[in-house]
């Protein structure tokens, strides 16, 4: 193994590393489909565009962030739709109770830590694998949404509150949710990227028991995120509720599938131990922009749908395709006259 | 090794998904190219009609009246619409409308409330808001398009069935639930008007089964049996005339105890074709439709502005004035039998 110190750490530059990535191709591939819709597509450089795109899949892009760290680890939730339904109908019913909003928000958020608290409970330390468990409280809690209101709905919130959310700085171009996004955007990319608890997330990923001898708490670790992801689906809730102004058992049913494909297209490995946040923000707004520039192009959701479902397939495919290459390029190395020595391979290896 | 595989794929694999991206908008940008690039041009009027979801007859049939409206004024018509009927699934489409500038929209709302500040959006963007079919809460939209009123629904549910059982004999109603607001309204005026205008006619019975299919059915079988001397079966609900109908066709009633009420096209061809049901109630969505289309064009144009009193002109269904609650209504049910339900498709 000393042989391994005449080698760089690194196979690659620094800059190459980074830019090099699926994150990178994502957020390129964002840039590219931003600038060819404003130059072509009617109407999608006017002032309208960017509030509604941000109003529209602010739900998704918050939940998407704890969901980078659950997928990260190997796990999966699947219900955060449900605890965002859930929320929602609680901050109705408190709010008609005379409950004023702050306070109802608040009691939804902690309503959504046990609801992750329960998830992370069963995954950690039951040990049941998180999608049985979490298909079981989708439709938990979700049925607890359901059954608490009924098929009514609370609809009569302040006009003060449902008037904030659709305002924003620079005269509603910039919506106030960009703050709460940004500001858990940047806790949770610090989160995940550089601390040893983010650290200890992509160990667990790769590998649980290895993590857990290197000195990882996987249990908790895990329950972690699950509450993590419980709270931000909470808070979801809440602004979902304010932003339609109806508290309704079936909000935003079907959203989890939206957040994990977005999680997915930015190049978070579904297995675990793979993914950056930068590359799930932007396969997030990939999703937004592209369906918001094709519906102003008259494109039928149909359509729409299956554009980005190949773009996601192809997106899961070129990571297998890049593994497959690079493997074969090391392979290639090894015969070639100017490959690097056999036992950078070998230190290399254990990464796979 | 200055172009690595590594780093080729990775190129690769960008410009494969570029490749996918840009081929399947092209295709599909010739498609809307005309209506988009028609969204702001002059005085040509856009309309775009929003219902509830896709891929719904009932939705098919009155954007079509809508489509021929729209192509009767000179405007551009446009159909868009979400694939689920979820609260929130018509805003992003709303959103499109306003970015557009469509110059009138027309929706039938999945949600009263939770597609307001949407259409509050739409609104202040100069996009003039029609509903038709389902209605929000009345501040979010300019004009709402009702398709019957009570009065009307309840008088030609009595015509129907006096008619057909001659003005006289015993009759029953076979409503949904006990509670269902709607269905109580009508059967009140119901009952109203057969005491005023039909006393040889005699209401022995209200049942309610529910609209559900199975429950509507076995209350049918038990009003024939505890009334042996009925003569007509009202049911005021699409689920109700429907398992009415179902039971009477395999009885021996077949042809002595006449069903009417509301009902779909779809549900009741096969009864109306076999005899056992001759005629039925709704409105006419292709109507509706039209009518919505027309009425966003006079909002549109400025002719009205949408409230009580304004009056304007639907092509070949003629004059309407706005009522209270800034509501037209498109005019009496229409009854379909034997010779025009061919004609309808939901």
């Amino acid at each position: 193994m000393t042989m391994t110190r005449s080698y760089p750490a690194h196979a690659h530059p620094l800059w190459r590393r980074v830019l090099m990535t699926r994150e990178v191709a994502v957020i390129a591939l964002l840039v590219v489909v931003v600038l060819w819709a404003s130059a072509t597509i009617p109407n999608f450089s006017g002032p309208l565009t960017f509030p509604f795109l941000i109003l529209d899949s602010a739900p998704i892009l918050l939940i998407a962030l704890p969901m980078t760290l659950v997928i990260v680890t190997g796990e999966i939730d699947l219900s955060v739709a449900s605890v965002v339904g859930l929320s929602s109908v609680l901050v109705g019913m408190l709010h008609q109770d005379g409950m004023s909003i702050p306070l109802a928000g608040l009691i939804a958020l902690v309503v959504g830590v046990l609801c992750g608290l329960l998830n992370g409970f069963l995954v950690a330390y039951v040990g049941l694998p998180s999608l049985a468990v979490t298909i079981g409280t989708l439709a938990l809690y979700r049925g607890v949404a359901v059954g608490l209101l009924g098929t009514t709905a609370v609809t009569d919130f302040p006009f003060k509150w449902t008037n904030l959310i659709q305002q924003g700085f620079a005269g509603g171009r910039l919506p106030f949710v960009l703050v709460p996004i940004v500001v858990l955007a940047v806790v949770f990319a610090a989160l995940l990227h550089f601390t040893s608890f983010g650290r200890g997330l992509f160990d667990i990923g790769l590998n649980a028991e290895a993590a857990h001898f290197s000195g990882v708490n996987v249990a908790r670790t895990k329950l972690t995120v699950f509450v993590l992801a419980g709270a931000v689906s909470a808070f979801a809730g809440v602004y979902y509720t304010l932003r339609y102004g109806s508290a309704r058992g079936d909000n935003a049913t079907g959203l989890e599938l939206q957040v994990i494909a977005a999680v997915l297209l930015g190049g978070v490995s579904i297995f675990g131990g793979r993914g950056a946040l930068h590359g799930v923000l932007g396969g997030v707004l990939l999703i937004a922009v592209i369906s918001s520039a094709l519906r102003l192009e008259n494109v039928t959701v149909n359509v729409i749908n299956i554009i980005i479902g190949l773009l996601l397939v192809l997106s899961v495919m070129s990571t297998s395709l890049l593994g497959w290459a690079s493997k074969m390029r090391r392979g290639a190395g090894v015969r070639g006259d100017h490959a690097r020595p056999q036992k950078r391979r070998v230190t290399s290896s254990p990464l796979q | 090794m200055k172009f690595s595989k590594k780093r080729i794929s990775t190129v690769g694999a960008l410009v494969t998904s570029l490749a996918l991206m840009t081929s399947a908008c092209g295709g599909s940008g010739t498609i809307g190219s005309s209506s988009s690039g028609g969204g702001n041009s002059g005085g040509k009027v856009t309309v775009t009609f929003l219902p509830k979801n896709l891929g719904n007859p009932y939705f098919d049939t009155s954007d079509k009246g809508g489509k021929e409206a729209v192509s009767e004024f000179g405007g551009t018509f446009q159909e868009v619409g979400p694939d689920a009927a979820s609260p929130d699934a018509q805003v992003p489409f709303i959103n499109t409308a306003a970015q557009q500038g469509v110059k009138a929209l027309v929706i039938s709302a999945n949600d009263p409330k939770a597609i307001g500040s949407a259409l509050t959006q739409a609104r202040s963007a100069g996009t003039k808001v029609v509903t038709f079919d389902s209605d929000t809460e009345p501040q979010y939209r300019d004009l709402f398009v009702n398709q019957a009123s009570a009065e009307g629904i309840a008088k030609v549910e009595v015509d129907m069935v006096t008619k057909l059982i001659k003005d006289s004999g015993e009759v029953a109603i076979l409503s949904a639930a006990a509670n269902a607001t709607n269905q109580n309204a009508w059967i009140k005026l119901m009952k109203a008007d057969l005491a005023k205008n039909h006393p040889n006619v005699k209401l022995v019975d209200t049942v309610y089964g529910n609209d559900d299919d199975q429950t509507s059915f076995d209350k049918t079988a038990a009003l024939l049996q505890s009334h042996p001397n009925l003569k007509g079966i009202i049911s005021p609900t699409t689920v109700g005339i429907a398992a009415a109908a179902r039971y009477i066709s395999t009885s021996k009633s077949k042809g002595k105890v006449v069903v009417t009420g509301l009902g779909t096209p779809n549900q009741m061809r096969k009864y109306v074709k076999d005899g056992t049901v001759q005629e039925f109630a709704l409105w006419n969505p292709a109507d509706l439709g039209y009518l919505a289309a027309y009425a966003g064009k006079a909002l549109a144009d400025k002719k009205i502005t949408g409230k009580k009193g304004d009056t304007f002109t639907a092509g070949k269904l003629g004059k309407y004035t706005v009522g209270a609650d800034n509501t037209v209504l498109l005019g009496d049910p229409f009854v379909f039998d034997k010779s025009n339900i061919d004609k309808f498709k939901f």
